[in-house]
C-alpha cells in the first residue's frame, strides 16, 4: 500500500506546531480522508471541521500546502508526491484548536447586510413571474458554500485585519445576489461605501482563484458593485433624482 | 456540582437543518424568545445535500397535478402505512411553503412563461419537483437561514444535546455542550422542538455526514417518547461507488428524471426486467416511450428507471449478486447517451446537473458528459422516527415536538425523492408554530438540577476512565456498529443475520459504556464521537429489532426469509418505547382507518 507524509498543524490559541504523521492511502484518497484516519488511528483529539465530504457544505476549510483549500476536494493525486503535505488552519480567524478556527465572525458581518426586500407580488395569488435569464444572473453567487476560503486569502483580511471596517469577498457576493435579485427593491450602495468598506478591494482576485464553486467574484461581484457604488455617489443626475425623492 | 450556564428560552429548537430552521422562523413569527441549536456551523447541516428538488403539486408544468395525487403517490410510495393525515396536510400545504420560499429570496428554474419549473422524479405523477440545478437544498437552506437571522433568534452553533430535561411526562429543556471549549450549558424551555435529521452514520455505506447519528431519535427515546417505524432505513439506489474514499456520496435522482438510464455490465436496461404490479400501468413499455416522458409528453408514461427508490436499489442488488455488475460492485448510470437526442448533450447535462458533473469530475476523474458513472445503494434516509400528532407534530411527551426526518409518520415504509424538502417546510413550520403555542399556554417547566447533573457526569465520563488499550477507541467502535448494520441489517435482511445484530450491538454497547478517550474538552472530536456512540447504538437496536418483528418484505424494508407483502402486516406499525427497567419494548399497533374522502381519492387515483 502506498504511504503518504503529512505535516498537520497542532494547537491553539497560545501556540502550537507541525506535527508528522504517515498515512496508507487507498485509491482516490483526497486531504480529508487522510486526515481522519490520522484521527481514528493516532491523534483521537486532532480538531477538525467536516460534514458533507463531498464539496457541498464547505465545512473543511484548511491550508493545504499553503492553498486555502477544501480538504474533502483536495486529492492527494494532485498534490507532488515527494514532499510532504503541510495542512494548517486558515489564517484569516482566531485559532480554536489545531485545524479549527473561530469563523463566527463571518456570522455576525451577514446580519450587517440589509436583508432582501422583495416588491410587491406580480400576481394576486402572492406570486411573481420571473425568467430563467433573470434568475440566471444571480445563480453563480447563489452557489457559495460559505467556506469561507475567499476571506482566508484577501490580504485585507488576512494581512491588514480590517474585520471592523471590510466585510470581505464572501459578503460581496451575497450583497451582489441580494442586489442583482430580480425582486429585491433595497439599496445597499451607500452601505457598500461606508460600511461594508468596499473600497478597500483592489481586485487581486485572490478570491476568484481560491472559489471551490467556481465563482468569479472579482469580476462579476465586486466590481458591478463598486461600479454602482460610484454611479450612485457621484452621478449628479442621480444626485438630483435623489433629492427630489428625498430618498 | 458540576459547572454548567443556564440559556432560558419559550421555544428550544434542537437541529438547524431545513425543520429547525422553518420551525424557529415560525415559532419566533409567534413573538415567543426561540433558542437554535446546532451541532455544526449554522447553514451546514444535511439540507445542504439535497440535490433534486422540493416536492409540491403546484401544477406549473403538468396542470393535472394536485393536492390529490400528490397525496395519493405519496400513500402508495409508502406502501399506505403512512400517517395518512400528515400525507394529507403535507400534500395541502407544500405548494404554499414552497412560494413562501420565494418569497424570502430562493431563486428556482423557471417555466417558459415565468413560473417555477417543476421535474420528474421516482413515484410522482407528474413534474413536481421544483428546482435549482441540482443544488436544490442549498437554495433552500441558506433562503431560510438569511431569512432566519434577521428575525431574533438565538443560535448556539457547535453545540451538542445529549440529555432532555423532564419535569414528570414533560419536556422542559436540554443539557448540552458547546464543541469548542467542551462548556455544559442547561436549556431551560417552555417546549423543544426535535429537528436533528437521520441516523444514516447506522451503516457504513452511507450519504449521511458524521452528524446523523440518530441524536433526536436517541434523546427522544431516552427521555419516554415512542418512536415508530423504525424498521424502514431507504437505501438510496445511487451513491458512488469508487474511488473507496467517496462510496455512498450521493448521485441526485434527478439523473435519471432528466433522462439517465441504468445498464448492467451486459449493457441491458435491466430496470424493464422487473416491474411492480402496482405500477404496471404508469410504466413505459419501450425505453422510445420513457425518453418522451422525461422530456415532457403527456401522454408517455415514466421509464422504469423512475420507479421508487426500495425497488430500484433491490434491482441494483440483483444484477451484482448475479453478477452483472460493474468493475467496483454497482451498476452503470449513463447519462452521456442523451447527446443522440438533444443539441448539445454535453452543454445540457452540465446545465441541469452542474453539481453531478463537478461531483464526478473532481472527486471520480469521471466526466459524465462522456461516460457512465458507476453507481450502488447507499443508506439515505430514515422513514422513521419519534412518533408525531399529524397536526401539531408534539410527540407522545408533551412538550416535545419532532420535525423533520427525526420525526415519523409522513412516509411510511418509503419515502419518495423530493418529498423529505416539503416535509421538513411543512412539518417544520407546523412544529414551530405548535410548540410557540405549548410554550405560551405552559409556561416554563422546572429544571430538576439532579438529571442535569446526571447528564454532565455521564459526558465527562470517557474523559476521566481509564480505557481499555484494546478497543480500538471511539471512531473504530463507532465503525463496529456501521459495518455490523450494514451486513445484518441493510437492504436485504433475514432472521439469522438480524439475531447476530441485537447480540453485536450488545457487545459493542458494552465496549462503548467502557470507552476513554484522550486529551481534553477543547473541540475533541474523540470525545464527541465517544457520546455519539449512546444514540447509534440506541437506534441501531431500534432498527433491528422493528426490522425482526416485521416478517414481511413491504417498501424499504426487504426480508429474504418473508418475501413480498403480507396483508395482515400491511395495517400494523411498530411503536417503540423504552420499558420500565431501560428495556426496549415494541408493541404492534392498528394503522389508524383513513378518512373516507381520502379513500375515495386513493381509489380513484388507482
Amino acid at each position: 500500500m502506498k504511504t503518504a507524509a503529512f505535516k498537520i498543524w497542532r494547537g491553539d490559541a497560545s501556540g502550537g506546531a507541525f506535527q508528522d504523521f504517515q498515512v496508507d492511502v487507498k485509491p482516490g484518497y483526497v486531504v480529508l480522508d487522510a486526515v481522519r484516519k490520522i484521527q481514528a488511528d493516532e491523534a483521537h483529539d486532532m480538531a477538525v471541521r467536516w460534514n458533507c465530504k463531498a464539496g457541498r457544505c464547505g465545512s473543511c476549510s484548511a491550508e493545504v500546502n499553503g492553498m486555502p483549500r477544501l480538504m474533502c476536494m483536495t486529492k492527494l493525486h494532485d498534490l507532488p508526491e515527494d514532499q510532504p503535505i503541510t495542512v494548517e488552519p486558515l489564517k484569516a480567524f482566531p485559532i480554536v484548536r489545531d485545524l479549527v478556527t473561530d469563523v463566527s465572525w463571518n456570522y455576525e458581518v451577514k446580519k450587517r447586510i440589509k436583508p432582501f426586500k422583495p416588491r410587491a407580488p406580480d400576481h394576486e395569488d402572492g406570486t411573481w413571474e420571473m425568467h430563467q435569464e433573470d434568475v440566471d444572473r444571480v445563480m453563480e453567487f447563489r452557489k457559495c458554500i460559505e467556506c469561507f476560503l475567499c476571506q482566508d486569502v484577501c490580504h485585507v483580511l488576512r494581512d491588514h485585519h480590517k474585520h471592523e471596517d471590510f466585510i470581505g469577498p464572501r459578503f460581496f457576493v451575497y450583497a451582489a445576489a441580494l442586489e442583482m435579485h430580480p425582486l429585491d427593491e433595497e439599496d445597499r450602495r451607500d452601505d457598500l461605501r461606508q460600511e461594508h468598506g468596499i473600497g478597500y478591494c483592489n481586485i487581486t482576485k485572490c478570491c476568484t482563484k481560491v472559489c471551490p464553486e467556481g465563482i468569479t467574484i472579482t469580476d462579476n461581484a465586486i466590481i458591478p458593485l463598486k461600479e454602482r457604488v460610484v454611479d450612485r455617489a457621484y452621478d449628479p443626475l442621480a444626485k438630483l433624482v435623489q433629492l427630489v425623492r428625498g430618498k | 456540582m458540576s459547572e454548567y450556564s443556564t440559556v432560558e428560552h419559550d421555544v428550544l429548537v434542537i437541529g438547524a437543518g431545513g425543520a429547525g430552521l422553518r420551525a424557529s422562523i415560525e415559532a419566533a413569527a409567534q413573538g415567543v424568545s426561540v433558542g437554535l441549536v446546532c451541532k455544526s456551523l449554522l447553514g451546514k447541516a444535511h439540507t445542504v445535500m439535497a440535490e433534486g428538488g422540493v416536492a409540491a403539486a403546484l401544477g406549473n408544468v403538468d396542470g393535472r397535478d394536485s393536492w390529490e395525487v400528490h397525496f395519493a403517490d405519496t400513500m402508495r410510495g409508502g406502501g399506505y402505512l403512512n400517517n395518512w393525515r400528515m400525507a394529507e396536510l403535507h400534500a395541502k400545504e407544500a405548494p404554499d411553503r414552497v412560494r413562501e420560499l420565494e418569497a424570502w429570496g430562493a431563486l428556482m428554474d423557471r417555466t417558459p412563461d415565468g413560473r417555477i419549473l417543476q421535474r420528474n422524479f421516482g413515484g410522482h405523477a407528474y413534474p413536481r419537483l421544483a428546482h435549482v440545478g441540482d443544488r436544490t437544498g442549498l437554495e433552500m437552506i441558506r433562503t431560510l437561514q438569511d431569512h432566519g437571522i434577521h428575525k431574533g433568534i438565538d443560535v448556539h452553533m457547535e453545540v451538542t444535546i445529549v440529555s432532555l430535561l423532564t419535569d414528570g411526562d414533560r419536556v422542559v429543556g436540554a443539557v448540552g455542550y458547546d464543541r469548542e471549549r467542551g462548556r455544559f450549558r442547561v436549556f431551560r424551555a417552555g417546549a423543544v422542538v426535535m429537528a436533528t435529521g437521520g441516523i444514516g452514520k447506522a451503516f457504513l455505506i452511507t450519504s449521511n455526514s458524521w452528524e446523523y447519528t440518530g441524536d433526536g431519535h436517541a434523546l427522544a427515546y431516552h427521555a419516554g417518547a415512542e418512536l415508530v417505524d423504525m424498521e424502514f432505513v431507504q437505501f438510496h439506489p445511487t451513491g458512488m461507488v469508487w474511488p473507496p474514499s467517496v462510496q455512498g456520496i450521493l448521485v441526485t435522482e434527478g439523473v435519471r428524471g432528466e433522462g439517465g438510464v441504468l445498464k448492467n455490465s451486459e449493457g441491458r436496461r435491466f430496470m424493464f426486467d422487473d416491474i411492480p404490479p402496482l405500477y404496471k400501468d404508469q410504466t413505459a413499455d419501450t425505453p422510445e416511450e420513457g425518453w418522451r416522458y422525461v422530456t415532457g409528453d403527456k401522454e408517455a408514461r415514466r421509464p422504469p428507471e423512475l420507479l421508487t427508490r426500495d425497488h430500484v436499489a433491490r434491482c441494483i442488488l440483483r444484477e451484482v449478486r448475479e453478477g452483472r455488475g460493474s468493475p467496483h460492485g454497482g451498476v452503470f448510470l449513463d447519462i452521456a447517451w442523451i447527446d443522440e437526442k438533444v443539441s448539445d448533450g454535453p452543454a445540457h447535462i452540465k446545465r441541469k446537473l452542474p453539481g453531478m458533473y463537478h461531483q464526478f469530475k473532481e472527486l471520480a476523474g469521471i466526466d459524465i458528459t462522456k461516460e457512465p458513472m458507476e453507481v450502488g445503494p447507499t443508506t439515505h434516509y430514515a422513514m422513521g422516527g419519534i412518533r408525531v400528532d399529524a397536526d401539531t407534530q408534539m410527540s407522545s411527551l408533551p412538550g416535545l415536538f419532532a420535525a423533520g426526518e427525526c420525526a415519523a409518520g409522513l412516509h411510511g415504509a418509503n419515502r419518495l425523492g423530493g418529498n423529505s424538502l416539503s416535509d421538513l417546510l411543512v412539518f417544520g413550520r407546523r412544529a414551530g408554530l405548535h410548540a410557540a403555542e405549548f410554550a405560551s399556554s405552559h409556561g416554563r417547566g422546572t429544571v430538576d438540577a439532579g438529571q442535569v447533573e446526571t447528564a454532565v457526569r455521564e459526558a465527562l465520563a470517557p474523559l476521566e476512565r481509564a480505557g481499555d488499550a484494546n478497543d480500538g477507541g471511539p471512531y473504530y467502535i463507532m465503525q463496529s456498529v456501521q459495518e455490523l448494520m450494514q451486513a445484518k441489517a441493510g437492504i436485504i435482511r433475514e432472521e439469522d443475520g438480524l439475531r447476530e445484530a441485537l447480540d453485536g450491538l450488545r457487545d459493542i454497547a458494552r465496549k462503548a459504556a467502557g470507552v476513554a478517550v484522550n486529551g481534553n474538552r477543547d473541540f475533541n472530536p474523540g470525545w464527541h464521537t465517544a457520546l455519539d456512540l449512546k444514540n447509534i447504538l440506541t437506534v441501531a437496536e431500534a432498527v433491528v429489532r422493528a426490522a425482526r418483528e416485521r416478517k414481511e418484505s413491504r417498501g424499504a424494508h426487504s426480508r429474504t426469509d418473508y418475501d413480498g407483502k403480507d396483508p395482515d402486516w400491511g395495517t400494523v406499525n411498530l411503536v417503540l418505547r423504552k420499558g420500565e427497567g431501560g428495556e426496549m419494548d415494541l408493541r404492534r399497533e392498528a394503522v389508524p382507518e383513513m378518512r373516507q374522502e381520502l379513500a375515495d381519492i386513493i381509489q380513484e387515483q388507482g
